[in-house]
């Protein structure tokens, strides 16, 4: 274990959570930390309502005993309420890691050249392969990893908070919130999806450090331009009535894989159509079942996607090897 | 630090193609789309010597250097340390180390985070040594390089390089862009407590008079190949710099210098290439040249 965490691979990694602690660990803070401000905020704004204008809330007037009440009539609402919550501490949070993930390696083999620092990295005695690797490494299971964490301690946060606004109004907190296992569960669930989400990541997690490694400026530009310009011409080529491919292949399983996959869960998508989770129903929950994730790696999509990936990923490496900075 | 140079000065430089050359080239060329960067350049640099690379720009300087770390490709010969640099990089650059000017080190970077980082990726850094180089200058270890200035950075830059037991050191332009008082504070550093008899230094700049009595040999490079290729002790044996009085212009020029230029009270200055040494006492005073007016007497031309 000693040996692993002073391993100069691992070194490359803390090097990448260094760069990047404010995209991986701070963007996520800060998104779970609003979450928690706006609802200390709403508990605020509703006590304050209740003592300015003496409202009357429920059938004595009492928030107590509303409160209470509510609690213990609806006891069985609790746990799919504190899911919700979970739920919106995780989409929040892949939302924001979508973002700096997809940023984050645009930049990963390109900001080094562009400042020249690449040369100081270069002169360690290190592979180009480990220092790519390492970064594919700290985009598809590091960051992820960071932002479980954080929404773990965000819902917690919000929990205490609520505890406290029951305490003060005389309920029991651990009997009304702490006992419930599910939200945990939950979180479990979304800390298992990440190896599935990282497979699934790997074309987009390729395709956008190929342009990374390549280009001589405007990373953002080709890799982003490039798809959106194929796409459009195959459909144009199509209404020519020329051979084409199926457009809605095209954008989904070609730019779309490129471009998108390394949002989280993203593979639930596909997943549907063969297992009949009706999402809009509130199936949430279903599609990111154990199941459906051993269901993920089912999908020849996952795979091809996969090969795919590795094959762009090895492209990066052997432009960071000979790309030459003259 | 002057001993230490005389005792330098004095080892001979490296036979040809011996095993411990540290680097050997031959036939080493480099075309760009457009241009031939390194025209089958043949070089050998031997261990313990301080080598300058000097040459105009764009004659190929820091294409051979990069050839040299492995961070480009290239046609014909190129062993340093025995290994190839295209296949071996990785392996090599455990005993090299590199410093391309100022200003690469990553500007987020902290001092102590690139301590960390070096310290746990290269098995040849001495944290401790870096540690002392570093108390000598007003570095925190919590600062950041992009709040460093120029000198500081390669202060920086020098501590960690000089912690690391390597044998063969390339700095290219190391101290571009310093003022005079980090640049002579880098080549002392370099000399007092990095430089011994198992290292190499090879350096390219533009200030040729900066290095001068730091180095043990000179190559002399131009339009991809190389046009002068010497020990300093050599070169003072062959290349000869009198001071002529106006009368013994005629008989001066008869002995074919290499170069002539103006001195003050209506003098001139010549530049010999091997010519013999008593002849040349009858002209006038003999001086060794220095490296800058050689240099200016080898690359004529080039910019016409």
């Amino acid at each position: 274990m000693n040996a692993i965490v002073k391993s100069p691979f691992a070194w490359l990694l803390k090097r990448e959570y260094w760069e990047e602690r404010r995209g991986f660990l701070w963007a996520q803070i800060w998104a779970a930390g609003v979450l928690v401000a706006i609802s200390i905020l709403g508990i605020i704004a509703l006590e304050a309502l209740r003592l300015r204008n003496n409202i009357r809330i429920g059938m004595d007037g009492n928030l107590s005993a509303l409160l209470s009440n509510g609690m213990q009539h609806n006891a069985a609402g609790i746990a799919p309420g504190l899911d919700g919550l979970m739920l919106t501490f995780g989409t929040i949070a892949a939302i924001v890691l979508f973002f700096v993930v997809f940023f984050y390696l645009l930049g990963a083999l390109y900001d080094d050249r562009r400042d020249r620092s690449i040369l100081f990295w270069k002169s360690l005695p290190l592979s180009d392969t480990s220092t790519v690797v390492s970064k594919v490494i700290a985009a598809v299971i590091i960051a992820p990893l960071i932002s479980v964490g954080v929404v773990l301690a965000g819902y917690v946060a919000l929990q205490i908070v609520a505890s406290l606004w029951f305490l003060a109004h005389g309920l029991n907190p651990l009997a009304l919130l702490w006992t419930h296992p599910e939200p945990f569960s939950l979180w479990l669930h979304l800390l298992a999806m990440v190896p599935v989400n990282a497979v699934w990541a790997l074309p987009t997690v390729g395709w956008l450090l190929v342009w990374s490694a390549a280009v001589r400026s405007k990373p953002f530009l080709w890799a982003v331009v490039i798809p959106i310009i194929a796409g459009v011409l195959n459909f144009w080529v199509g209404l020519l009535g020329l051979p084409h491919l199926d457009p809605q292949f095209f954008w989904g399983s070609l730019v779309g894989r490129a471009l998108l996959s390394v949002i989280p869960a993203g593979w639930v998508v596909p997943d549907f159509g063969a297992h009949g989770v009706d999402f809009v129903g509130g199936d949430q929950l279903a599609a990111i079942s154990y199941g459906s994730m051993a269901h993920a790696f089912t999908l020849p999509e996952m795979w091809i996607g996969a090969a795919v990936g590795i094959a762009l990923i090895a492209v990066a490496i052997w432009f960071r090897r000979w790309r030459d900075e003259a | 630090m002057n001993d230490a140079f005389a005792a330098v000065a004095e080892r001979p430089a490296a036979a040809p193609g011996a095993a411990d050359t540290i680097i050997h080239a031959r036939g080493l060329t480099k075309r760009y789309k457009n241009t031939v960067a390194l025209d089958s350049a043949d070089f050998e640099v031997g261990p313990g010597r301080i080598v300058g690379l000097i040459g105009p720009n764009g004659a190929g300087k820091t294409t051979a250097l990069k050839a040299a770390l492995g961070l480009t490709d290239f046609e014909g010969e190129l062993k340093v340390l025995g290994m190839d640099p295209r296949r071996q990089r990785p392996e090599l650059m455990r005993q090299v180390c590199f410093i391309a000017d100022v200003a690469t080190l990553p500007r987020w970077i902290r001092v102590h985070e690139a301590i960390d980082f070096v310290a746990g990726v290269h098995p040849r850094f001495d944290r401790a040594k870096c540690e002392r180089f570093l108390a000598r200058t007003k570095l925190q270890t919590n600062q950041r390089v992009r709040e460093m200035s120029k000198g500081m950075i390669v202060q920086l830059h020098l501590a960690i390089v000089m912690a690391i037991d390597a044998r063969l050191l390339v700095l290219d332009e190391p101290t571009l862009g310093l003022d005079i008082l980090y640049r002579k504070q880098f080549y002392q550093s370099l000399l007092e407590d990095y430089f011994d008899e198992n290292k190499t230094i090879l350096i390219t700049t533009h200030q040729v008079e900066e290095v001068e009595h730091i180095l043990t040999d000179l190559l002399f490079i131009r339009d991809g190949k190389v046009a002068l290729s010497t020990t300093m002790e050599e070169m003072g044996a062959r290349f000869a710099e009198v001071l002529v009085n106006a009368d013994r212009v005629e008989a001066a020029r008869a002995l074919k210098p290499i170069d002539e230029r103006a001195a003050v009270f209506g003098k001139t200055i010549f530049l010999y290439d091997s010519a013999d040494p008593e002849q040349l006492a009858r002209l006038g005073e003999v001086k060794r040249p220095s490296v800058s007016d050689l240099f200016v007497a080898i690359m004529k031309g080039t910019y016409a």
